[in-house]
């Protein structure tokens, strides 16, 4: 009983002491130091068909950087499922990997938590200046106003998917560039078992980002200037009725489709059963889906007034990849190496090309392989009618809040229920409550 | 009855053993080393799994409950010692049942208790019902025991996505029996969105976890002493009769333990409503465990997130004492 | 002492124990109710199995079509495929080590605590049996980061990685299916007779030496039953070893999540996986299912 005590007592003090001084976190203002100058270690998402197919596409990359610089990169590629998780234990313990990619909707929020190295004027310097990249991927980046907490890697945008043979056999000219258009080819498309478009009810992110660039046409913001939630206003409201009503009013997309997660509406896409899809850079899953290129087709985003362009005529979120340092990191002039080596012109085009994504750096963009009938659309999209997501550190909170919300409303609408202007609202108004900060 | 029996033989013996085991040592040995041996020697047999549970368990939750306190946001976990104490507040927040956090949250522990009480009811019925079917020997026995425990060998993340494969409303084998061969809904039904989806996540936790439930009350039904079926056998005692008077009886207290372990792994179950729903369970099937999770880890509000988990750890904690308080005075009732 | 009695129940002090009920024969009634019960049972729990195998079986642009009973044009190159997809071999290498390992090691420090109980009177007890079940309610949510953060700082001021390694996750894992393991062992440990390591103390055993000679040959059923526990808790475990694992560390029950990716879900792949890592597992239970319902009757009992 004295040992159980003693160790009782000894654990306990211990653990006070944890809890009070908060175990070392892993925020130390000094931004790194050069104390172990030749290793890094890099957590990389998963952009490829597949763990092991990144780690064979990156492992060359490395070994060229080892060769320039000495510096050897120790590369864990970790599942998207787990990687924001990571992230966070890294960030709360303050052991975590040198350099790591991040999605560009987690920019603020990993901002906020100043566990990331900001890039001001000189840290971009040091990778060759923040003009080399393009706007909307910069503004990605971290909140208004403060210095971005990560640099682009891969940039994404969303464009309309069409099969052309569904539109051939509809007798339907080319894709549509409005919204009424897309109803009413969705109406003669949605028949016999098929289905005018297709989206995924169950996705969180999906849902926002669409609902995010219909809000942004009917001219409104989820968060005000203060970074307070908006979720009411007139034009949210009625952005979220628009997406859901494609089901539940214009029934051009299949009730089934509100229980999608896992890209059950590719799947659909490539087997003809749905004829449109909204996506980013879909082309490697149609491949893997059996669908050959000449196939399907890629046209922007409608917008109401047929030509993308900025404030109402934003067709697209600005998807992608960024690449964040840790403030803590060991090797702080190794990471900026790496973080310029992988932003190179050279990189840029070769592992974007791979990954099928778009260089957010301004001159890789130049390439040929980026003027593809598909990649050219998506980057046209990024250049000038992409919008990043809300900026703001409660970002995750937002996208699982209204997220939900619009997944509710898609059961609604698959059941049957009806959807309205007041149910919408009262939905986000819930969302809204429960925002917290 | 016969636990009563148990019971007091075993206060009996143990007795026993302590007296006759420090007399007999006592004849052979010095007597103060003898009292060292018998005095530490417990201590010294728990002393691995006291370390281990204060490391892993109770030190870590002396830290969560510390947590709650604190106003623990992004803001925050980078620096932890930086996060401003909150007093009460996290847990007024989960507890105002007037605003939409302390809404939804008393909404998941309703669900969870709704959930909890089928899952572990039938987990349990499934499993006493069986490991009885197979107490007595036939052919195939060693091969259905086996199949039984298959649910228990699968991985969970490969199980779960099974189930929510089969629960596909468009291509699902579910509703395609349902619907598609037995006729028996007018339209194929959502099972993982709307209300249904309590169903299915019932449905997978009792796969899931009713084998567990059949190893327990299977290794249980081994010591129940034989002469007790010989004897009613004698008496004129069927087959249902021994079921009834000899097997269920002599099994409560293996369900004692087991139902309760039921009930705290189900009521805590994360795994299954995750991997079957996601990040963000519909209404109808919103575990607390899932809404914590979400309240923690993807909102990265570990204040709040912890207060709702020490909530949670109370209510558990006060629903075992009463379980315990109850079937234990139920028993002594009973034997009386 | 209400807490106290429980573990005390979990078995029956036996001179005698059965491995079937009684001689006598079952009348109808009884053999067509089991029958039917176990068609039932069998169908439930290989239904999911089914849609496994014969999903592991389709190409992939056929597994998420319409389901039918019958698949067509079957394939076996979801099961070539898995190897490359995901380092499955590794996975499947460190789950082997990560939950055998804290399967013995809980098993050991189980029957140690379990023998303490059941045949010690000392101060504390009822407190030791209260904290250790009281420890299984815990949330994992709720000290999954600050054990993150303790496994981090020992790491730092001792050197001794925990973190990301599999040492941490066996101590997890073990210390997870350790509370019910005792529960239980103390229960069968109850049930064996006092005589017979009385018996073996007299002989010039040592305590422990009557542990392993007599009590545990006769716990074999439950020491089995505890082990299958053990492993299984650490087998299945997704939240933890999402978190405390590193690519090579990674175990397959969060490994398997890999063949999900961003924009594909390899769903053949995932259930021939699946079912290609339970096989061995699967197996083991049926080698150990012998001794759990045997293994009584073998005891040192009679």
């Amino acid at each position: 009983m004295r040992t159980i005590r003693a160790a009782a007592a000894a654990t306990l003090a211990i653990s006070i002491a944890a809890g009070v001084t908060g175990c070392g976190g892993g925020t130390s203002s000094s931004g790194g130091s050069n104390d172990s100058p030749k290793t890094l270690t890099y957590w990389a998402s998963n952009q490829g068909p597949s763990i092991e197919a990144d780690k064979k596409i990156l492992t060359p990359e490395l070994k060229k950087f080892e060769e320039q610089t000495g510096i050897k990169v120790k590369l864990e590629v970790v599942p998207w499922a787990d990687l924001l998780n990571r992230i966070l234990a890294a960030t709360t313990s303050g052991q975590g990997p040198d350099v790591l990619n991040i999605g560009n909707t987690w920019s603020a929020s990993l901002q906020a938590t100043g566990a990331l190295l900001p890039w001001d004027k000189a840290n971009f310097d040091a990778i060759g200046g923040r003009d080399r990249f393009v706007d909307s991927a910069v503004a990605s980046a971290g909140a208004e106003g403060k210095d971005p907490s990560a640099v682009p890697l891969y940039s994404l945008a969303y464009a309309l998917y069409y099969n052309k043979k569904s539109f051939a056999e509809a007798g339907i000219a080319g894709p549509p560039a409005t919204w009424d258009e897309l109803v009413e080819d969705g109406k003669k498309l949605s028949k016999n078992g098929k289905w005018g478009l297709g989206a995924e009810g169950s996705n969180l992110s999906i849902n926002i980002h669409q609902t995010f660039v219909l809000a942004q046409q009917h001219g409104a913001d989820f968060f005000d200037a203060a970074g307070k939630p908006t979720f009411t206003s007139d034009g949210a409201v009625a952005a979220v009725k628009q997406y859901i009503d494609l089901m539940a009013k214009d029934k051009i997309i299949a009730p089934g489709n509100a229980e999608y997660a896992q890209n059950q509406s590719l799947t659909d896409f490539a087997k003809g059963k749905t004829a449109m899809v909204l996506w980013q850079a879909a082309a490697s899953t149609f491949a893997s889906q059996g669908m050959k290129p000449e196939d399907w087709g890629a046209a922007p985003v409608p917008v109401a007034s047929g030509t993308p362009g900025q404030g109402k005529n934003i067709n697209s979120m600005v998807a992608g990849i960024n690449m964040a340092v840790f403030k803590n990191t060991k090797n702080i002039d190794g990471a900026k190496k790496f973080v310029k080596f992988m932003t190179s012109d050279a990189e840029q085009k070769l592992l974007n090309k791979t990954y099928g994504s778009i260089p957010p750096v301004k001159t890789a963009q130049a390439d040929a392989a980026f003027s593809a009938p598909d990649l050219a659309v998506l980057r046209d999209t990024l250049a000038k009618s992409a919008a990043p997501l809300p900026q703001v550190p409660n970002e995750s909170q937002f996208e699982t809040a209204v997220g939900t919300a619009v997944k509710e409303l898609w059961a609604d609408a698959a059941a049957g229920r009806p959807v309205t202007t007041e149910s919408v609202k009262a939905r986000l108004e819930k969302a809204q409550q429960t925002m917290q900060q | 009855m016969t636990a009563t029996v148990t019971t007091d033989s075993r206060t009996e013996k143990s007795d026993r053993v302590t007296s006759r085991g420090t007399g007999g040592a006592r004849r052979r040995l010095p007597r103060i080393p003898d009292r060292i041996r018998q005095g530490g020697l417990p201590y010294l047999l728990l002393l691995p799994a006291v370390l281990l549970e204060l490391l892993i368990h109770v030190i870590p939750m002396i830290i969560g409950i510390v947590m709650s306190f604190r106003r623990l946001t992004q803001f925050f976990i980078g620096n932890w010692g930086a996060a401003p104490w909150t007093g009460l507040d996290n847990y007024k927040i989960a507890v105002d049942f007037n605003a939409p956090i302390g809404e939804a949250l008393l909404h998941s522990f309703f669900v969870t208790c709704v959930f909890t009480f089928f899952a572990v009811g039938l987990a349990w019925l499934f499993g006493v019902t069986a490991a009885i079917m197979l107490q007595e020997n036939f052919r195939g026995r060693g091969f259905l025991r086996a199949i039984f425990l298959v649910p228990y060998a699968l991985p969970v993340y490969a199980a779960v996505i099974t189930w929510a494969f089969m629960f596909q409303r468009d291509n699902g084998l579910v509703n395609h029996v349902l619907h598609d061969q037995l006729g028996l809904t007018d339209q194929p039904s959502f099972w993982l969105i709307g209300d249904n989806s309590i169903y299915a996540l019932i449905v997978v936790s009792v796969w899931k976890g009713w084998p567990f439930a059949f190893l327990i009350v299977m290794a249980g039904l081994q010591n129940i002493p034989r002469e007790l079926y010989e004897a009613s056998a004698i008496d004129g005692a069927g087959i249902w009769q021994q079921i009834r008077k000899i097997t269920l009886p002599s099994l409560r207290p293996v369900n004692q333990v087991l139902v309760l372990v039921l009930f705290l792994w189900t009521f805590n179950d994360f795994n299954t409503p995750y991997v079957l729903f996601g990040k963000a369970a519909p209404s109808s099937a919103d575990l607390i465990s899932i809404h914590i999770y979400q309240s923690s880890f993807v909102t990265w509000n570990f204040g709040t997130g912890s207060a709702m988990s020490v909530l949670l750890l109370l209510f558990l904690l006060v629903v075992t004492a009463v379980y315990l308080l109850i079937t234990s005075r139920g028993r002594k009732g009973a034997d009386a | 002492m209400p807490s106290h009695a429980q573990p005390a129940a979990l078995s029956r002090a036996a001179g005698s124990r059965s491995r079937s009920r009684s001689p006598m024969a079952a009348p109808q009634s009884f053999l067509w109710t089991r029958r039917i019960i176990l068609a039932f049972l069998t169908a439930f729990v290989l239904l999911p199995v089914y849609v496994m195998i014969s999903s592991s079986l389709k190409p992939l642009q056929d597994v998420s079509g319409k389901f039918h009973w019958i698949p067509s044009g079957l394939t076996v190159k979801p099961y070539l495929d898995i190897w490359d997809t995901v380092p499955l071999a590794r996975y499947f290498v460190n789950s082997l080590l990560v939950a055998g390992s804290a399967t013995v090691l809980s098993v050991i420090i189980a029957v140690f605590s379990a023998y303490a109980v059941s045949r010690y009177k000392f101060r504390g007890k009822r407190v030791f049996t209260v904290t250790v079940l009281s420890t299984q309610m815990f949330p994992g949510i709720l000290f999954l980061l600050p054990l993150f953060l303790i496994f981090v700082n020992i790491g730092n001021s001792t050197g001794i990685a925990l973190y990301g390694s599999r040492g941490g996750l066996i101590l997890t894992y073990l210390t997870f299916s350790l509370p019910f393991s005792i529960w239980m062992l103390i229960g069968y440990f109850d049930s064996i007779p006092r005589d017979l390591d009385e018996a073996a103390l007299v002989d010039g055993c040592g305590p422990l030496g009557a542990l392993f000679r007599v009590v545990v040959p006769a716990a074999v059923p439950g020491i089995v039953a505890v082990a299958v526990y053990a492993f299984m808790t650490a087998w299945g475990e997704v939240l933890f070893a999402s978190v405390m694992t590193n690519d090579t560390t990674r175990t397959l029950a969060v490994g398997l999540q890999g063949y999900a990716t961003q924009n594909d879900v390899y769903w053949n792949q995932v259930m021939a996986a699946s079912l290609v890592v339970s096989v061995p597992i699967v197996g083991g239970f049926l080698l150990l299912q012998r001794y759990l319902v045997a293994g009584l009757t073998a005891g040192a009992v009679k």
